[in-house]
């Protein structure tokens, strides 16, 4: 970009520079994380810093290789956020590769690509995961149950290294799925959901909690949602986009589980496992990838949750977020179009307002 | 009493969209009286064009001996005022001076070299305003010169003569004063609230309009009440209660936000039945009807962090703005930036050798820790500015049309209903000149359609001239059609 000093109004300045926000979303994260973390050990900290680390690079490499000053781009803590989200989507004992792999086609394919920072068409960090997903599906579906640091069953600091660098993730008797990886298989062997959770290996208690396998940031819903609050109460976000979002998840799956109570999960599972929280205040409210106007934002807000029940209670994969929120990232660019606001005046066509009677 | 409450009732309906909440920073002069002895400069500039519309002509040669608010340059046409000498002196020349504007163009400027007597010249006697007829009050506000002093400078005359033409149920007097450091507004009314509220009354009997409302916002609630006392006796005069959210202070935001009524778009408020002058306008209409006095000075906010003692000061029209800094302890060397006006919509000024003018609300010196001039990162699409824009406008998208060099689809967005008050600047955290390429795009859209004007014009004549030829040729073709009727 090029040298802005013009002396062009407004000769005083909102303090809310990017770096600011990125800061603020990334402070927001940390409780969260900070559990997500010690929930799955060493593993999930050296996959957490490869990720993030090899985003950070990945960007620096594109912004030489593009001229762009690093000063300017690299500081802004963005690739920093977006290697961060992504490793929160991850399985927490991933092997390296697999947490470098999704690093360089975040940053690299959604988002260098497209020419940086604000030109990218796709969350980056859901396309990298949905990329990992379609490619390497095992890999991406090893799920563990909770060993927090410093326990007895927990993996230490130079085993951990072999499960990270030695691939030896599937370690038996830690791998199980996930809550709703779970519901899908039992239901589709013909099984109601009372059957499917009767030798109490999930707890509704747990998956709000987030003691129970998940990925590395989505398994304790209201940690993620003090960050959205916070986020929320610093204007960082809207609420349009988390509402809307939520809201249309717990409204189809009440009304569903109204219907049949043994072949559809209730609301509170919805809301509480897997990635709709991270996706309401995280992800979904990504600026760049998200529609401009309020309105735009509560239709976004509602097609991801509505995409994210479908695809969780019919698809055929088991998590729905990744894919909702990257069909939504499509359909943007048209919101934006048609969903304006209203100009002072002029009516929502563009049209000016009817002049009252009687005056030319 | 009845017509104000279904204003009160509007007021709690209707919604303000948009804005923003700069800094204030009016505490460093909100709190000082006016000064109203600022001593005479030796020189003062009086532009012949201090508003919208037709420039002022000159009554006056070089050499003329004047009176203090003798006339120095007729109005010329319908939007046009005229210029009064802003102390007793010698006419020294009418000559190029430049502007307060942020080209520093010179424009024709009388320069007046005081004599220190400051003698006023024989006026009429004190008159009671409310026996003359609106035409003749009119002709008083046109004589004094009066334009807006909110900022805009649209003579004050043209407005009150079009609003009692095309009746008027409610006059809103704006004393919004939304913009950051400005204070003259609040002290005016702080300190001459009778006179503004007489100057209400009549611009009301020149109306002949039956309500007034005088918005003044929440952040000043001194002026509020002394407003308000002031208005008390009179029933039809209501001192009501903004929000501080800039920019209250614009006219159709006051419109909206007061009766409920929305201006449709190319209209202006007198199309719903409202008229707005500013508080400020008022207090020069009272001075010029009761007092027969011409508008030769006015208050304004000398502030900015490179002042060591801002305040506000009544300065005749004229003054070099570098004396009125100079006698606040201005600071040269800590200025990065001279302003006119507020910080959100004022002009930026090359220098300070420009005279104070009519529309000269204030002037500031600025350091470069208030300016906060950064580099302009890539926009991230944030929708800050969708939120923050008064007008319902998208300047992300136009933003990106411009850039793309598409200012069709600009225009699309809305470009022509903006407003320029920078809200969405202000906020952007990328620090992108929004509002400058909104500026940018609409004067490449005027000069183009000027260019198209002017390309159509050249056809037309041509095209007229060939079919005169054409004519010329059929009659000297068949002479015998001469006097058949051509």
């Amino acid at each position: 970009m090029s040298k802005v000093y013009l002396p062009v109004a407004p000769m005083s300045r909102a303090e809310h520079p990017v770096q600011g926000i990125m800061a603020q979303v990334m402070f927001a994260l940390l409780p969260a994380t900070g559990f997500g973390l010690f929930l799955f050990g060493w593993p999930a900290i050296y996959l957490f810093l490869l990720t993030v680390l090899s985003a950070v690079l990945f960007e620096a490499v594109c912004l030489k290789l593009s001229g762009k000053p690093a000063s300017l781009f690299l500081w802004d803590g963005s690739a920093l956020l977006t290697g961060w989200l992504l490793a929160l989507s991850l399985p927490p004992w991933a092997p390296w590769w697999l947490g470098v792999t999704g690093a360089g086609l975040a940053i690299v394919v959604g988002k260098q690509i497209y020419g940086g920072i604000g030109q990218n068409l796709f969350n980056p960090a859901m396309l990298a995961r949905v990329a990992l997903l379609v490619s390497f599906p095992l890999e991406m579906t090893t799920w563990v149950q909770p060993a927090p640091l410093f326990s007895d069953h927990g993996p230490g600091f130079l085993q951990a290294l072999a499960i990270t660098f030695g691939g030896a993730g599937g370690i038996d008797g830690y791998t199980s799925a996930t809550v709703i990886g779970h519901a899908k298989t039992e239901l589709s062997q013909g099984k109601t959901l009372t059957e499917a959770f009767a030798n109490g290996q999930f707890g509704l208690a747990g998956a709000w909690l987030g003691w129970m396998p998940g990925s590395l940031g989505e398994t304790s819903a209201p940690l993620v949602a003090c960050g959205g609050l916070w986020l929320l109460r610093k204007r960082i976000i809207t609420w349009h986009i988390p509402l809307s979002l939520l809201g249309t998840v717990a409204a189809l799956a009440s009304v569903f589980y109204l219907i049949d109570s043994e072949r559809y999960l209730g609301p509170l599972w919805h809301l509480g496992s897997g990635g709709v929280m991270l996706a309401a205040f995280f992800i979904a409210t990504d600026y760049v990838t998200s529609p401009g106007s309020p309105r735009g934002q509560l239709i976004f807000g509602a097609g991801c949750g509505l995409l994210i029940f479908v695809i969780r209670t019919w698809g055929g994969f088991p998590e729905g977020v990744g894919f909702a929120v990257l069909l939504m990232n499509a359909l943007t660019p048209v919101i934006d179009y048609y969903v304006r606001p209203r100009i002072y005046g002029r009516d929502y066509k563009g049209r000016p307002l009817k002049m009252p009677e009687g005056k030319e | 009493m009845v017509v104000l409450d279904i204003n009160a009732l509007w007021r709690r309906r209707s919604k303000i969209r948009g804005g923003v909440h700069p800094e204030p920073r009016k505490e460093t002069t909100a709190d000082k009286p006016i000064v109203t002895d600022f001593p005479l400069p030796e020189r003062l500039y009086l532009p012949l064009q201090q508003h919208l519309g037709q420039p002022a002509d000159p009554v006056v040669r070089a050499g003329d001996k004047v009176l203090k608010g003798q006339l120095l340059a007729a109005s010329r046409g319908a939007v046009s005022a005229s210029v009064h000498a802003s102390t007793s002196g010698t006419v020294i020349g009418i000559e190029d001076y430049p502007a307060p504007h942020p080209s520093g163009l010179p424009t024709p400027t009388i320069i007046l070299e005081p004599d220190g007597d400051d003698r006023w010249i024989e006026g009429d006697e004190e008159t009671d305003p409310f026996s003359l007829t609106p035409d003749e009050l009119c002709a008083r506000v046109d004589r004094a010169g009066i334009v807006g002093l909110g900022g805009a400078a649209f003579p004050s005359a043209m407005k009150l003569n079009l609003g009692w033409r095309t009746r008027i149920h409610t006059l809103i007097i704006n004393g919004g004063e939304c913009e950051p450091y400005l204070t003259c507004d609040d002290r005016l009314m702080r300190e001459r609230a009778a006179g503004i509220v007489e100057g209400v009354r009549i611009m009301l009997h020149g109306l002949q309009c039956p309500t007034a409302l005088i918005a003044i916002e929440d952040n000043k609630p001194e002026a509020y009440s002394a407003m308000a006392d002031a208005a008390k006796k009179h029933g039809r005069i209501e001192v009501v209660k903004v929000p501080s959210l800039y920019p209250m202070g614009w006219e159709k935001n006051l419109v909206t936000h007061l009766t409920g009524k929305e201006v449709p778009a190319g209209g202006r408020p007198t199309d719903v039945g409202v008229l707005l002058h500013n508080v400020a306008t008022a207090y020069a209409v009272q001075q010029a009807v009761r007092y027969g006095r011409p508008l030769i000075s006015r208050v304004v906010t000398v502030s900015g962090e490179a002042v060591e003692s801002p305040r506000n000061i009544e300065a005749p029209f004229g003054t070099p703005l570098s004396e009125l800094l100079a006698f606040c302890g201005h600071r040269p060397e800590r200025t990065a930036r001279y302003v006119m006006g507020g910080p959100m919509m004022g002009d930026h000024l090359p220098h300070v050798e420009v005279p104070l003018v009519k529309r000269t609300s204030g002037i500031l010196a600025l350091t470069p820790e208030e300016i906060q001039a950064a580099d302009a990162r890539p926009c991230i699409r944030c929708g800050r500015c969708v939120s923050a824009c008064p007008v319902g406008l998208l300047p992300l998208e136009m933003m990106t049309r411009i850039r793309a060099g598409q200012l069709d689809a600009a225009v699309g967005f809305g470009l022509r209903d903006c407003i320029s008050c920078s809200s969405c600047s202000y906020v952007c955290p990328s620090r992108i000149p929004l509002v400058h390429y909104f500026k940018y795009a609409s004067g490449e859209l005027m000069a183009h359609q000027q260019a198209q004007q002017k390309t159509e014009h050249t056809n037309r004549l041509a095209e007229e001239k060939r079919q005169r030829l054409e004519r010329a040729k059929q009659r000297r073709a068949q002479p015998a059609n001469k006097g058949a009727g051509s």
